[in-house]
């Protein structure tokens, strides 16, 4: 991207005690991304947000705000907003009066902060409201408080910290859909931080994955899915088969990976940057393995090498989960693949039984192959 | 509607429990219930019914000295209780939001008076007062209250920082942070969100020092002067000519008036925080 960045971390870390809550990182979020920190609890993500809001100071490193340093700056004196966790809705004021608030503060002046209080609640959708009290409000109704609070201020940068985690899973899905056609309307940059993965895809136009406090990759969601840079990202995003093996042919547009966990190797279109004899590590995903009876004729492997991504196993394990049915496939050489099937017509008996023996294949673009 | 067994877990339903804790208030309230009975008695002697009268009361409101008396405990009361709630709630946020050194060790002397026997804290004023800073003698009304006022505060904070910090322990920060993330000063954040939510806990520490400082006796008695009797300190000194229905009558007034606060506090206390739950 050829813009600024709204906000850049410069090599920001930030210790607590002997413990490195954010170690190194630099990063940059431009204007009007919705953008996801995500990674299992303790990665750092929490932190990294609240030191954007000015809730924590870096240990070392700087932050930059449309191109001001804002590391020392308090919380109250930032161009942010932040939508908590507990959404921290004020129980002794009104809806309005939580709304108001940080406008009072501003001391904008009377009418212009009835006017915005209205605007920030219609686009909430709670302007019937406005005079109840957050005891008498649902949970996803203080969310919506909290978030209009925010948002009434006009930030130039939205913060939310987990804002979905305490929804039931229906409101959730309502509630996903809701914050984007929000972001859509308002065009403030959000960054959000959420462990649950399915939200970070969904919602995010780019995604940062962290891990132990380091990024782990920078990219839009559906790089992250199918491009994970490394063996985290590939295991934390989704469901993935890991099999450890070794580089056998790398030319610019094929590579062959051998492992002692297959009786084939695994044949990609896309060279691999490494000598042959390099220890790597390929990933295929269940849903891009292909499952077909085995008194079914063999499926063709690819045609420059047609003995690979192809095999055969028996079902040991069946999940039925409505839409799809996820497979774990034992192969001969004792390697449990999953694999799902979609289940694309009704039927009372699995099609595909527990026992049964089964032909497992993959085009060359489904694998993905990782140095590390 | 018919009567459901009684469950395994209905103590409260069988009768040896029943009979055990009837005991056991007969035990608390007899001795407090014939004080207020007798206050009531047609005779002089207190040990006969003779039949009911208001007497006493009036009697005792037409006591001079009494009256003064109990004025006296009402101005110590409402002056260290104002100091004590400011003192007590500064001291709970304090320990709550801040770590420094010593930080243990305060926390241990602030509630150390809540623990040191009366007697002792009771002499400590008589010699702190009498030698090491005497408070002046023949000031005009109500400066002359000084000594007791400190005393009582010294009493009476530490039970309000206790009660305070307890309902700070169920403040959540994020609010504190939200009200700072929405441009609050470090101070403006503190009294717009803080303030409230520890309310119901400066309310009931307010009525639980008021009461304290009310029924004191024995520190009282050690820093009170000829002319600053309170109301105990005068109670007792009618005792020791005799016991007349007027001492009950008194006695059950400050009763009345220790249990009506009492009560006030654990309602307030009660429902603000109910409806304070609620909003988490």
């Amino acid at each position: 991207m050829t813009t600024k960045p709204l906000i850049r971390f410069e090599n920001v870390s930030k210790h607590f005690g002997n413990f490195i809550a954010v170690d190194d990182v630099t990063l940059d979020v431009h204007e009007g991304e919705f953008f996801t920190l995500l990674g299992p609890s303790g990665c750092g993500k929490t932190t990294l947000l609240r030191m954007l809001a000015g809730l924590e100071m870096p240990t070392s490193g700087r932050i930059l705000l449309g191109g001001v340093d804002m590391t020392a700056a308090p919380p109250n004196k930032r161009p942010v907003n932040m939508v908590f966790q507990s959404y921290a809705v004020f129980p002794h004021l009104s809806v309005a009066d939580n709304v108001a608030y940080g406008l009072k503060i501003d001391r904008v002046p009377r009418p212009e902060r009835d006017e915005r209080v209205a605007e920030a609640l219609r686009l909430v959708k709670l302007e019937d409201f406005a005079a109840r009290k957050p005891d008498q409000l649902s949970g996803g109704q203080r969310q919506r408080v909290a978030l209009a609070r925010a948002l009434v201020k006009r930030p130039r940068v939205l913060l939310l910290d987990e804002p979905l985690s305490a929804l039931d899973a229906k409101l959730r899905e309502a509630m996903r859909a809701e914050l984007a056609a929000i972001q859509q309307q308002v065009g403030v940059t959000f960054v959000m931080v959420t462990h649950d993965q399915d939200e970070a895809l969904a919602m995010a136009s780019r995604c940062a994955l962290m891990n132990r406090g380091q990024l782990q990759q920078v990219a839009a969601p559906a790089d992250l899915y199918e491009y994970p840079a490394n063996r985290f990202v590939a295991d934390f995003i989704g469901t993935i088969n890991m099999i450890e093996g070794t580089l056998g042919v790398d030319e610019p547009d094929h590579a062959a990976v051998t492992s002692d966990a297959l009786d084939v190797p695994v044949f990609v279109d896309h060279g691999v940057t490494g000598a042959p004899g390099t220890p790597v590590w390929v990933g295929i995903r269940p849903e891009k393995i292909a499952l077909t009876q085995i008194d079914q004729p063999r499926p063709t492997g690819p045609a420059a090498m047609p003995h690979a991504n192809v095999t055969s196993g028996v079902i040991v394990r069946s999940a039925y989960q409505g839409a799809v049915t996820l497979h774990d496939v034992e192969t001969a050489t004792g390697t449990v693949l999953k694999v799902s099937h979609v289940n694309g017509e009704r039927a009372a008996a699995a099609a595909l039984p527990v026992g049964a023996s089964v032909w497992l294949s993959w085009p060359p673009r489904a694998p993905v192959v990782m140095l590390g | 509607m018919k009567r459901q067994p009684i469950g395994p877990l209905d103590y409260a339903r069988r009768w040896p429990l029943r009979l055990w804790v009837g005991a056991v208030l007969l035990f608390l309230y007899l001795p407090l219930a014939s004080l207020i009975l007798f206050s009531f008695n047609d005779s002089r002697r207190t040990i006969r019914w003779e039949g009911f009268t208001l007497d006493w009361y009036g009697r005792m409101m037409n006591d001079g000295a009494l009256i003064d008396a109990f004025i006296n405990s009402l101005t110590i009361a409402a002056l260290s209780t104002m100091v004590s709630v400011v003192l007590g709630a500064m001291t709970a946020i304090a320990l709550w939001r801040f770590r420094f050194p010593g930080r243990g060790l305060f926390d241990g002397a602030v509630t150390l008076p809540i623990v040191v026997p009366e007697i002792c804290m009771g002499v400590a004023m008589l010699v702190f007062f009498g030698q090491v800073l005497p408070w002046p003698r023949d000031l005009a009304w109500p400066f002359d209250l000084g000594a007791i006022v400190i005393a009582h505060i010294t009493f009476s904070f530490p039970f309000v920082a206790v009660v305070v910090r307890a309902r700070l322990a169920s403040f959540n920060r994020e609010m504190e942070e939200a009200a700072r993330d929405l441009g609050a000063g470090e101070m403006r954040a503190l009294l717009d969100v803080l303030l409230p939510h520890i309310r119901p806990a400066l309310v009931a520490g307010a009525l639980l020092a008021f009461t304290l400082s009310l029924d004191d006796f024995v520190i009282t008695f050690f820093t009170a002067g000829p002319n600053t009797v309170t109301f105990p300190v005068k109670i007792y000194s009618m005792v020791r000519f005799s016991v007349t229905p007027e001492v009950n009558a008194a006695s059950t007034v400050l009763m009345a008036i220790t249990v009506i606060l009492t009560l006030l506090a654990m309602k307030l206390q009660g429902r603000e925080l109910a409806k304070i739950e609620q909003g988490h």
